[in-house]
């Protein structure tokens, strides 16, 4: 979350019956054509169970890869997305900081709601000539009719008015003319663009949260990753979109694979000391890190489970490298795994808490396994090939993780971002165009997949949909690896 | 001088006179017999030269006598009543002649300085960092593996034998591992890496409190271009001296 500023306040909030989509979410695998992936469609109803389900002949086993294993999200296919029309808000005032603002609130509105997944935006060229910035402004009949053919219109008022920035916006279902109205919002601070855009982000999040079937939006969620453009590999934070980048540890050594933990209050993540490879902690509440006890041996890759009372990680303080928990003061230490070859790379099941997936080289190159919390069970996933990086998704049913298929002198395959079906081993292929491309992590809502590719010609940080489509960049300064997304 | 001057002179002279001749007359003797001519004294002389040296180096000894038939220099014996030699002693030496003849005898002396050589420069000496760097190798590994290859044994035997002969030496292992792989999972093989080396070092008899390890994974790279030859000089167990 991004911190609290400044106050919001409902105007008006209605749980319309066609308004609040049905609390259920699908997410179906299926193998389509090309013609066919173009115009798939998404649908929010079903349940908030995401049940998986594999149609034709595709990825049984391990029978030919195709790169034509496209994802279609949705069960009952034929309900399209509600499509929403978002005219740029309108100046409620003649202060002349409300040019910029309104950009910044405007552009930032539109990409979350773009990115969201839940809704198709409708173009702005379609737009009527007159536009609403107040309820008795609206025209319901220029909008839900074509060109636009909108279902539902967004719209409002910015200004600043004695260095003080208020936004109202509603949401207004213009198919409804008799009781269009679904929603209206009042947010105020002190004016300034990171305010401008944080009541862009609460916005949308109102929106999607009406619209997306009652999950709540990501527009106010955090990314930490790995940025090298200092000099020196450190943590760093940015909101979901690429905003507000700002380095968060200044160790000036090498500090790897950060994860925020479920309350938001502390990243873990490892970094080369004095002694060797660490666990450490830093409270971003505090800004500064909060002690955490020396293992001893090489440790890597802390993980938290989603309830925040344990931690997952790589330590070879026995040894070689192994799967330990501990609880986030270091303490209750247990070991889980105890095969030769490498072991590292956990992560929970944030659902039950109680399954842990990770990565082992006991075959040879690395697998991806599951097993129980306490070390039994433990599973192998992936079936050839290097696979690494595996990340739990929300809803407990699915792992992303990176995989080079093929494997073999003179074949180096690509390294790409998959998604496997944990109780079917079925998986399907996200990322497609090339690059290497790692350390996947799963939005909250369970709709994105944060990762790092480089594509661009080196590392940088990437969002996508969890089909692989509407893929973003998000930095571009610096080297930047090993993206974790928030909890909330 | 007036005339009255002049005849005291006079008067003192005369009287100097008579005393004198009265005393030399006293004193003589009957003159003797004019003895027989004595025989010549032997003379001697000797010189070295130079007569500073260094120890090893050799001087010339030089002497000359005459009225002499019997010459001896200490140390060297009879020797000519005139000559030369060559003589490279050791230490300082004074040489003394002995001239006798029937005059007499007659004794000379030379002394020859004879300074220590120098001692040799002082080789630099090798530091302990150095002969480590000269002579240690490191161990390389095959793609994701962290088993001693066959042949790098060789390369751990030398490793064994130059920490044996140093025992005063302590060493970190770096695992390395190349480019290609995921950074976590390289950090844990490069940990492998580094424990295998320990391994392989403590098995031959180099104690295991003198070996750190730390993996680098692919953060620490020797070189970075996307090729065989490179990917392989990555994959190592690096050895470094501690200081």
């Amino acid at each position: 979350m991004i911190p609290g500023a400044g106050t919001e306040e409902t105007l008006q909030s209605d749980f319309y019956r066609d308004t609040i989509l049905p609390n259920q979410q699908s997410l179906t695998f299926t193998r389509m054509d090309e013609s066919e992936r173009r115009s798939f469609s998404h649908s929010t109803r079903g349940g908030w169970l995401m049940a998986f389900a594999l149609i034709a002949a595709c990825c049984l086993g391990s029978s030919h890869l195709s790169a034509q294993d496209w994802v279609k999200t949705g069960t009952s296919l034929g309900v399209a997305k509600v499509r929403l029309a978002v005219p740029d808000f309108k100046p409620s005032s003649g202060d002349p900081q409300n040019a910029a603002l309104l950009k910044t609130f405007d552009d930032t509105l539109w990409n979350d709601l773009d990115v969201s997944g839940v809704v198709e935006l409708v173009s702005k060229s379609f737009y009527p000539l007159q536009v609403p910035g107040q309820p008795p402004e609206v025209n319901a009949l220029a909008w839900n009719a074509p060109p636009p053919n909108a279902g539902m219109l967004a719209f409002g008022s910015l200004g600043v008015a004695s260095g003080k920035l208020t936004v109202q916006g509603w949401l207004y279902d213009v198919k409804n003319t008799q009781s269009p109205q679904v929603l209206g919002k009042q947010y105020s601070d002190t004016s300034s663009e990171a305010a401008a855009r944080v009541m862009a982000h609460k916005f949308a999040d109102e929106i999607i949260f009406r619209l997306g079937g009652g999950l709540n939006g990501i527009a106010e969620t955090q990314i930490y990753f790995v940025s090298d453009r200092t000099g020196h590999k450190e943590i760093w934070g940015m909101d979901y979109d690429g905003s507000n980048q700002h380095q968060i540890t200044h160790l000036g050594s090498i500090s790897l694979s950060p994860r925020v933990s479920p309350d938001g209050s502390r990243v873990a993540f490892a970094s080369l000391t004095k002694s060797g490879w660490e666990i450490m902690m830093y409270s971003l509440e505090l800004n500064r890190a909060v002690s955490f006890p020396h293992m001893g041996g090489t440790n890597l890759t802390p993980a938290w489970s989603g309830d925040g009372t344990k931690l997952a990680f790589s330590s070879s303080r026995g040894g070689g490298p192994e799967i330990y928990t501990a609880d986030p003061s270091g303490g209750n230490l247990h070991r889980l795994t105890t095969a030769k070859g490498p072991e590292v790379s956990p992560v929970w099941n944030r659902k039950t808490n109680a399954q842990i997936a990770f990565v082992s080289g006991r075959t040879g190159l690395p697998q991806i396994y599951t097993m129980e919390g306490d070390g039994t069970n433990q599973q192998r996933m992936t079936d050839q090939g290097y696979a690494v990086s595996p990340n739990w998704a929300p809803n407990g049913q699915f792992l992303s993780f990176a995989w080079v298929r093929k494997y073999g002198p003179g074949d180096p395959g690509a390294l790409d971002i998959y998604l496997m079906d944990i109780a079917s081993k079925q998986w399907v292929q996200l990322t497609h165009d090339g690059g290497r491309n790692d350390f996947p992590s799963w939005s909250p809502d369970g709709r994105h997949i944060v990762f790092q590719s480089s594509r661009s010609g080196k590392e940088e940080i990437w969002t996508m949909l969890a089909d692989g489509t509407k893929v973003q960049q998000l930095t571009f300064t610096g080297r930047n690896t090993q993206p974790n997304w928030s909890w909330k | 001088m007036n005339q009255k001057s002049m005849k005291w002179f006079l008067l003192i002279i005369a009287l100097s006179a008579i005393l004198m001749l009265g005393a030399c007359k006293k004193k003589a003797t009957p003159p003797p017999p004019p003895p027989p001519p004595p025989p010549p004294a032997p003379t001697a002389s000797i010189s070295v030269s130079p007569n500073t040296i260094q120890a090893g180096q050799s001087a010339s000894l030089t002497w000359q006598t005459s009225n002499a038939t019997d010459v001896s220099i200490d140390g060297i014996g009879a020797v000519q009543p005139n000559g030369s030699q060559s003589v490279n002693p050791t230490d300082s030496i004074t040489y003394h002649l002995t001239a006798k003849g029937s005059g007499g005898s007659q004794e000379a002396t030379a002394r020859l300085t004879v300074t220590q050589a120098p001692p040799p420069p002082p080789t630099t000496s090798v530091s302990d960092e150095d002969l480590f760097s000269q002579n240690i190798k490191d161990v390389y590994f095959d793609y994701d593996k962290s088993d001693v290859r066959g042949d790098q044994q060789s390369s751990v035997q030398s490793d064994v034998q130059f920490l044996t002969q140093h025992g005063n030496m302590n060493i970190t292992v770096e695992g390395h591992c190349d480019e290609r792989g995921s950074t976590d999972y390289n950090l844990a093989l490069g940990d492998q890496r580094a424990a295998a080396v320990k391994n392989a070092l403590s098995s031959g008899g180099i104690s295991a409190s003198r070996i750190k390890t730390i993996s680098y994974g692919k953060e620490k790279p020797f070189c970075t271009e996307s090729n065989e030859a490179c990917w392989q000089q990555n994959r190592r167990g690096h050895l470094v001296y501690q200081k």
